[in-house]
């Protein structure tokens, strides 16, 4: 029996009719067409489908679209300013060469966003420790490391 | 040319939309109509299929279809093919054994595709396939790769004597055992090399759409450029003309070798598509892609070096064993000959070499091409010989490999399997290497690491790679009424940046705008005719040199134009600037585009445009090569092995953009942790995948590496126009030796000379515990 | 993911009342296993009742000299807790290295001791700091609850509400990650209580357990000598591609060690 959804993504009011087993990855790209988030694997391990619920970052693919009623959810598409303007942490992977492939950058953006807001001044050590959840096959990890820690300390000098 | 052209650490042109969320991954794309395909795959790794009921599966909700091999029989489906074609000494030719897109009698590997089922939504596919019933008759499976050979092993293939696929051998066997026995000193090394998944991070997926008018097939994949896949479909499988198969990869997550072949799955959906006119797709699960992806490496290999008084290698013997799985994929079985066994003895002179080859048929999946493709392998067995040559000589590590180095006046340099090395300086690559990591300041921190109760160790790895395979690519530029270029290519980025390198390039020779230029790729259909792909670190030396053949064929055309617009001989303007000259008067390349465009502003006779396609065809491979340094802690009580720092020197050639470049250090020194630290395909004696998930197969997280220090020996290749050297495989090439050998330094208080990689804390615990001293000395 | 029918809780009761009169219902806490579980349909169940939008489930409580964690409270809730980081640091330092961030912000201590996965870390803590796991039925020691594989004293329609650890004098968590998993291989607590001692092992056996032989060690002298020589027989530990037991065997006496070596520093 399919079930009425409603929450708020990226700003907006979104009402959907989902089956209970729907995830709210599969809400946010199949019925929001919202393809952004990704799907890299099926036991919770590669951080692909990262987005923030009430702000926090939390994975898609391991939580019911059910389980985001009434909740506020931001996904990739929704973290760049109207104007364009790119967040401070997008703007620091391009500038840092934190992503080659694109497919983790998405998830990895966002949990970049989580950790700077949690741990505004990490150190190198605690952001790898950090991105444990998050994985990336191609860059090494290096500019990631470097992006998350020069658009914390941008984000935290502006707060 | 200014803060665009070559050699320019200019920000990537791909990262806003991808960073943004404007990817378009094969399953972002929606076909109108769309239908979803979920495969039934073998439990078993050895099983007569007895019969296969997809009755119950037929009956549920939603299902269209249900296929199985027999299905493919009826519609006179093709097979997979493989093109390899080795014999052994004798003349026996290789075990060939077809393989069906999905096998009617007999599965071969769990994960194989046996059933598909076409239904209206993903879910009711997958319900339905889980209610496809097949009945087997198992019996006992070999997925061991050393033990593949023994006679008690299960054959694959029954029709064979043995699971060897050939026996291939390289040289003089007793002119090299004699010259082992007279050396001043022998080293043996046993090394297996770990089997690897490779692991892109965008699942395996494909989306087809047949188009019953046109009677053609469009299949949305992802792939390191389609034509391989174009032509297999259209002329093995399908039967179909090739114009009548386009293959489209807007974006690929990730490619590092295993993207180009040809795998069932796309197969059916394509089948399908047509069989119900319908667009079929289909979405890999990772623990699909776990059992089916081809994975990589998987060797074992025994190799003997001889060295004489001085320390120089008098010859070398080596024995591979590489499991090739169950089938024949595309490269497999070609990875020691052609991959590894072209580039030994890597970068160091061996006179005299034996080599014997022995592919083995195993109840796995196939191994095939991943980042460094028998390069990695290769360079391994050296960098372990030679560490174990220093040991047996009492040299250093660093001065025996200065002792027996290929010098730059030896090159060109023929390898014993026919590469010719250009160019390379490796001494001073390994001197520039060692003084960035303080090689000689080391014992310092050995030291302070033994007041925290940690073994330091460092270690160090010379190797070369060959790069830019099948050197041949076409390459068109496009300009519009206002001058700007859309670059047409055959080559495909998926990571590795193009449209920001291929802008640079058309910056540097035609003076357009960087912004000004766009890229075409990842489509069969608009690729210029002849389009190879991207593999093999090829696409800066092909792509790269063909962008500068068809700037100089547009400026050749640009000039008769600009001379015509200007009535001046064409001879007499120069280009400069992105502009053509002639004495004082000056017309740009953006006014001459425009002229090109109207018949009646260009030289009679000449065809309107500027709009050029070449094709690249160039002598040889290129041959990257570096050295880097590593140190590593080790916990003794735990086995933990944690690495402290890394330093890379590379010599990429001319390094076209160095932001890039470093990233591809940095990609494939990550991977090559993985394959030494954490990353090891385990099946176990019935052929069941034990790491089937990233719950249980370690792909490296950022946590398990340092900081990367990348820098760069720039030796201008001579193979190419721009002297490139391909840099994606580099890093996966030299972390595996300098990490084992840093690790087997930091246990030399234990006398232990080598741990097999994957070097994960029990290993090393275990090592340690094995070793002859028990307690560091 | 096969089907099932989905139930949002109001209060514990009405859980509860729903989990009887379904077929065959699983609680919904935080999904951080079941989920993948349901994904790969190792699992059918018939309803999931949702214990998330239940707010007496969600807190954290420091009552004199115990914390009483409520069970639907997210690991990450519990790392960062003020009351948690100044009563029970271990607890807290415990909390703040289960699987990821994302995974600790929606995983909570109920669906972890309920399930009692032999390499959870959470079941350590319940048995290392004495605790008393809270059901809408009744209270049950930690010692009496981790009975086996994926196996614990709930009973058919019990419900976990709380965890009600007892404040150490000093406390130390030590783990050994999963290489690819990042679960615990093996995980020790160690807690002082006065002149006694808990020493917990999770990750290691088919549940979590205590090594009394070490916490009588540590009784008679809480130092890091008392214990170097004791070793829990590989015989009763699991082993598997990444770790032996005996492994695993010489892991536990490691880190029991270090755990002494931080309380004792």
């Amino acid at each position: 029996m399919d079930i009425d959804v409603k929450m708020t993504v990226n700003g907006k009011a979104v009402t959907g009719k989902v089956e209970p087993r729907t995830l709210l990855v599969q809400f946010i790209r199949e019925h929001l067409r919202l393809t952004g988030t990704h799907v890299g694997c099926d036991t919770t391990q590669c951080g692909c489908c990262v987005v923030h619920v009430d702000g926090v970052a939390m994975k898609s693919c391991t939580m019911l679209a059910v389980q985001a009623e009434g909740r506020s959810v931001t996904t990739i598409e929704g973290l760049a300013a109207a104007d364009g303007t790119l967040h401070p942490m997008q703007e620091a992977f391009r500038e840092h060469h934190g992503l080659q492939c694109g497919f983790c950058t998405p998830g990895m953006v966002m949990m970049g966003v989580d950790i700077a807001r949690r741990l505004p001044n990490a150190d190198e050590k605690t952001v790898r420790h950090q991105l444990e959840g998050n994985i990336c096959r191609c860059t090494g990890y290096q500019g990631i490391v470097e992006a998350i820690m020069d658009a914390s300390a941008k984000m935290a000098a502006k707060a | 040319m200014g803060e665009f052209g070559i050699g320019q650490p200019v920000r990537r042109k791909e990262d806003v939309r991808l960073l943004t969320g404007g990817g378009q991954f094969t399953d972002d794309i929606d076909l109108e109509g769309q239908v979803y395909a979920a495969f039934v795959r073998s439990p078993h790794a050895n099983a007569k299929i007895i019969a296969i009921d997809s009755s119950a599966a037929r009956s549920m909700d939603g299902v269209i279809a249900v296929y199985t091999g027999q299905d493919l029989v009826d519609k006179g489906i093709g097979l997979l093919l493989n093109d390899a074609s080795y014999t052994d000494r004798s003349g026996r030719p290789m075990s060939k054994p077809e393989r069906q897109v999905m096998p009617v009698a007999q599965t071969r590997f769990v994960g194989e595709v046996l059933a598909m089922v076409v239904a209206e939504t993903p879910s009711q596919a997958r319900d339905a396939a889980d209610a496809v019933e097949i009945d087997f008759d198992p019996s006992d499976a070999i997925a061991s790769t050393a033990h593949a050979l023994d006679p008690s092993a299960p054959k694959v293939w029954p029709q064979y004597d043995s699971n060897m696929v050939v026996h291939w051998e390289y040289g003089d066997q007793s002119d090299v055992d004699a010259k082992l026995a007279k050396s001043h000193k022998r080293v043996a090394v046993d090394l297996i090399n770990n089997r690897l998944v490779v692991s892109p991070m965008e699942p395996r997926a494909a989306a087809a759409k047949w188009d019953a008018a046109t009677q053609s097939l469009t299949v949305h994949t992802p792939s390191q450029g389609g034509r391989r896949l174009q032509m297999a479909l259209a002329q093995q499988l399908l039967n179909l003309e090739p114009s009548k198969v386009r293959i489209i990869s807007k974006d690929t997550g990730g490619g590092f070798g295993i993207r180009s072949k040809m795998y069932p799955e796309t197969v059916m959906v394509s089948f399908a598509a047509r069989e119900l006119n319908r667009p079929v797709k289909w979405r890999g699960d990772r623990s699909e892609t776990f059992v089916s992806d081809y994975h990589g490496r998987d060797q074992v290999n025994h190799a003997q070096m001889g060295f004489d008084a001085e320390g120089r290698i008098t010859a070398m013997k080596l024995a591979t064993l590489v499991n090739v799985g169950a089938y024949l994929s595309e490269n497999g079985v070609r990875l020691p000959m052609e991959g590894g066994g072209r580039i030994i003895p890597c970068v160091y002179h061996v006179p005299d070499f034996y080599f014997s080859v022995k592919p083995v048929f195993t109840h796995t999946i196939c191994t095939d091409t991943y980042r460094g493709a028998g390069r990695p392998e290769a360079n391994y067995i050296m960098e372990r010989l030679m560490d174990a040559g220093a040991k047996a000589t009492g040299l250093s590590r660093e001065e025996i490999r200065r002792r027996n180095f290929i010098t730059q006046e030896q090159m060109p340099y023929k390898t014993h399997l026919g590469f010719t090395l250009d160019s390379g300086d490796f001494a001073g690559t390994l001197d520039m290497a060692l003084k960035a990591a303080d090689w000689a300041g080391f014992d310092t921190r050995r030291k302070e690491a033994a007041t925290r109760g940690k073994h330091r160790g460092i270690g160090v790895a010379s190797f070369i790679e060959g790069a830019g395979s099948r050197p041949t690519e076409g390459m068109r530029l496009s300009l519009d009424e206002k001058g700007d270029v859309t670059v047409f290519a055959g080559t495909y980025s998926h990571g590795q940046g193009h449209l920001t390198v291929y802008s640079q390039l058309v910056n540097e020779f035609l003076g357009v705008d960087f912004d000004k230029v766009k890229l075409v790729d990842g489509d069969t259909s608009l690729a210029p005719k002849v389009s190879v792909g991207t593999f093999g670190s090829r696409s800066s030396m092909v792509g790269g040199a063909g962008i500068k053949m068809a700037a100089e064929a547009i400026i050749a055309k640009g000039k008769k134009i600009a001379g015509h617009l200007l009535q001046t001989d064409a001879e007499k303007v120069v280009f400069a600037n992105g502009a053509f000259q002639a004495g004082a008067s000056s017309i740009s390349l953006a006014e001459v585009a425009e002229a090109a465009r109207d018949a009646k502003r260009i030289p009679e006779g000449m065809s309107p445009g500027l709009d050029e396609t070449v094709t690249v065809e160039l002598e040889s491979e290129n041959f990257p090569n570096g050295a880097h340094v590593c140190e590593v802690e080790v916990d003794a009580e735990t086995g933990i092995v944690e690495i402290v720092s890394y330093v890379a020197v590379d010599d990429c050639g001319i390094v076209l953009n160095p932001f890039i470049v470093h990233g591809q250090v940095y990609g494939g020194v990550a991977q090559g942790v993985g394959q030494t630290l954490t990353e090891n395909v385990v099946y176990d004696a019935s052929g069941q995948l034990l790491t089937a998930s990233y719950m249980d197969y370690g792909m490296p997280r950022a946590a398990h590496l340092s900081h990367i220090e990348a820098l760069f020996n720039e030796v201008p290749a001579k193979t190419n126009p721009l002297g490139v050297k391909g840099a994606g495989e580099a890093g996966a090439t030299g972390a595996p030796p300098a990490i084992v050998s840093a690790v087997v330094d930091a246990l030399k208080p234990f006398g232990i000379d080598h741990i097999d990689m994957p070097l994960t804390p029990e290993r090393v615990w275990r090592s340690i515990q094995n070793s002859k001293h028990g307690q560091a000395a | 993911m096969h089907n099932f029918q989905y139930h949002r809780a109001s209060d514990v009761n009405d859980a509860a009342s729903k989990l009887s009169a379904c077929d065959d219902p699983k609680l919904l806490a935080g999904g951080m296993t079941l989920l993948p579980t349901l994904k790969n349909r190792l699992a059918a169940p018939s309803d999931l009742i949702d214990l998330g939008n239940i707010a007496a489930l969600k807190g954290i409580a420091v009552e004199g000299k115990e914390v009483v964690v409520r069970a639907m409270t997210p690991h990450a809730v519990v790392a960062a807790s003020a009351d948690v980081l100044k009563a029970l640091p271990a607890l807290a330092s415990l909390a703040g290295n289960i699987g990821d961030p994302a995974v600790r912000h929606r995983g909570t201590i109920g669906g972890s001791v309920a399930n009692s996965d032999p390499a959870a870390d959470y079941p350590a803590a319940c048995l290392g700091l004495d605790a008393v796991i809270e059901t809408n039925k009744r209270k049950i020691a930690a010692d009496d609850f981790f009975l086996g594989l994926f196996e614990t004293a709930l009973q058919e329609g019990e419900i976990i509400t709380a965890v009600r650890f007892k404040v150490p004098d000093n406390a130390a968590y030590m783990k050994f990650r999963h290489p690819a998993s990042g679960y615990a291989v093996v995980g020790v607590m160690v807690a002082k209580y006065g002149s006694k001692v808990r020493v917990a092992v999770t990750g290691a056996g088919p549940h979590a357990f205590r090594v009394t032989e070490m916490e009588k060690a540590l009784e008679a002298s809480f130092t890091p000598a008392a214990i170097a020589n004791i070793k829990v027989s590989p015989e009763q530990l699991m082993g598997d591609i990444h770790c032996s037991a005996v492994y695993r065997s010489h892991l536990i006496s490691v880190y029991a060690r270090r755990a002494v070596e931080q309380m004792t520093k």
